[in-house]
């Protein structure tokens, strides 16, 4: 696949002396969904900002659709949709005029017909010529969607689309940016619920203090990084590892009831079969046992607690 | 040049214009209504003529002036402003727009709803005063550029105010004072000699006295050195905001 979205080297210093991003690089693949993940003021917003002409770079260089977002900078801004992260939307004003507004000012003829499909996709056709002010927060949150979509982007980002926003209606959306895939709209949304890039990106970036820790995909990354548990649970309580299984660096469970066994997925040997035999020599009786995988959550707080 | 996003910043902005239409229009008319009535009527009444004019005909061009300068720095700053209040303009900054057509936009739609007010106060003073317009293609003129001029300076209010207090400061202290002091009720020859230089630093006396000159062919200064001030307030006004633009200040980060 090629990258439609190229960032080198980008840095964003303020006035202040405050470093938002250091030196980022990043491509972002045409028709792909990327999560960026990470915590308050880690440099998303910034990162997106920068994308979209909002904010000035302070050096580095950004290309969207091989137009770089400086000198072809037309070219380059009509290939992309932002959701922003904040409801800035004119309160007096009706949803469709609102959406039309922002189709024109893209330069795109007025087209109401695509305007209407947008509206039926995100529920909002009923609410057509309500005002914004009468809408619920997350009837709002739809409509800065829909206004990002008006101009029928290549690329679009989604600044913590979810953020606030209740379980039934961070489940629509993640329909919403299903289909958009689906249409072949490339999507970076930036969010820090785990389980949300866990459930819909391809691939995940983590970003902590402006540099970008890990940019991978995410059942790579799953299985790459993630470490796998067997829990035995045993017939009798122990209160001690018997001393020939002591190599397996076994912890013990709540109320000794079971042992567990870390291990990692990556190499060649998970030693399970050889500690099962150990287990049986060393006279303990099994009840049961599991397997548990580590999420990206638990993954994602290693990685940004190792840089702090 | 995006001409569709230009047409659609003019078309959202009326919208806002005609959705207020009440407050929009009737407010000017009604206090220039009371300008005639006061100063027209009651006061005009004691005095005999100014250089040959009836008072009441005297004060429409400066009337008009006065409501139109206003009427069009309050609209233009207004119109940004409130953008950068509500944190809409993200949707300007991303957008593929120049400052050009921003500002073709926005002060295209202030400077038409300063005309459209300025029309509605020159019929209404049809019904106070007999008026005639000796040149009225120059009148027009002269009505459309200090629409503009004048949307362009509360543009750059707009975009350096930070909060609503500043947004009305400037109007306030500099424009309303220079407005009064420029001649809107008098002529400038009825002021001592000291007061008269010292008017001539005011660059609104430039543009009374010009557009009253459209009215009764009588000014207080060439009709050519109005039209230069004008261009020249103008052309500042343009340099500022594309300066503005070209470095982000007070816009983008």
């Amino acid at each position: 696949m090629s990258s439609i979205v190229s960032v080198r080297n980008l840095r964003k210093a303020y006035g202040t002396g405050f470093e938002a991003l250091k030196s980022v690089n990043i491509e972002i693949e045409e028709g792909e969904i990327l999560a960026l993940l990470g915590p308050n003021g880690a440099g998303k917003t910034t990162l997106i900002s920068t994308i979209c002409g909002i904010t000035v770079p302070t050096s580095g260089t950004v290309t969207v659709g091989g137009h770089d977002i400086g000198t072809e900078f037309r070219a380059a801004r009509s290939l992309i949709g932002l959701v922003p992260q904040e409801i800035n939307l004119e309160p007096f004003e009706t949803v469709i005029n609102s959406v039309r507004f922002s189709r024109g000012l893209f330069g795109k003829p007025r087209n109401d017909a695509y305007l209407d499909k947008i509206l039926k996709q995100l529920s909002l056709f009923d609410k057509k010529n309500s005002k914004i002010m009468t809408l619920s927060g997350g009837m709002k949150r739809r409509v800065l969607i829909a206004k990002a979509l008006s101009h029928e982007p290549r690329v679009l980002f989604l600044d913590e689309p979810t953020a606030g926003v209740d379980v039934e209606l961070r489940k629509d959306m993640w329909a919403v940016v299903a289909d958009l895939k689906a249409a072949g709209v490339t999507i970076i949304l930036t969010t820090h619920y785990i389980e949300e890039a866990e459930a819909i990106a391809d691939r995940v970036g983590v970003i902590s203090k402006g540099e970008i820790l890990l940019i991978q995909d995410k059942a790579d990354l799953m299985t790459q990084m993630g470490k796998k548990q067997l829990v035995v649970e045993l017939q009798s309580a122990v209160t001690d590892v018997p001393a020939q299984l002591k190599s397996y660096g076994l912890e013990i469970g709540e109320d000794g009831m079971s042992l567990i066994y870390t291990y990692d997925t990556k190499g060649e040997r998970t030693g399970i079969t050889t500690l099962l035999n150990d287990l049986q020599k060393a006279g303990l009786q099994m009840a049961d046992m599991k397997t548990q995988q580590s999420s990206l959550e638990d993954i994602f707080v290693g990685l940004v607690k190792e840089t702090a | 040049m995006n001409l569709t996003a230009v047409a659609s910043i003019y078309r959202y902005e009326m919208a806002r214009f005609f959705r207020t239409v009440a407050q929009s229009i009737v407010s000017p008319v009604l206090s220039t209504s009371l300008y005639f009535v006061v100063f027209g009527t009651a006061i005009g009444s004691r005095i005999e003529s100014v250089e040959g004019h009836s008072y009441g005909a005297f004060i429409v061009p400066g009337l008009i002036m006065l409501s139109v300068m206003t009427q069009a720095t309050s609209n233009a700053s207004f119109g940004i402003y409130f953008p950068k209040f509500i944190g809409t303009i993200y949707e300007l900054l991303s957008a593929p727009v120049n400052f050009l057509e921003i500002t073709l936009g926005y002060v295209g739609a202030a400077a038409t709803k300063a005309l459209f007010i300025g029309v509605i106060i020159l019929i209404t003073a049809f019904f106070f005063v007999d008026i005639s317009i000796a040149h009225p293609f120059w009148m027009l003129g002269f009505l459309i550029l200090t629409c503009v001029s004048f949307s362009l300076l509360g543009f750059i209010i707009g975009i350096w105010a930070g909060n609503f207090e500043q947004l009305q400061l400037i109007p306030l202290l500099i424009i309303t004072p220079l407005v009064f002091l420029g001649g809107s009720f008098y002529s400038i020859t009825m002021l001592p000699p000291v007061w008269q230089t010292i008017t001539m630093f005011n660059p609104v006396v430039y543009l009374i006295s010009g557009f009253r000159w459209a009215f009764l062919d009588t000014a207080d200064v060439p009709v050519g050195l109005s039209l230069l001030a004008i261009a020249l307030f103008t052309g500042a006004c343009l340099t500022a905001i594309w300066w503005i633009f070209r470095t982000g200040w007070r816009i983008r980060q």
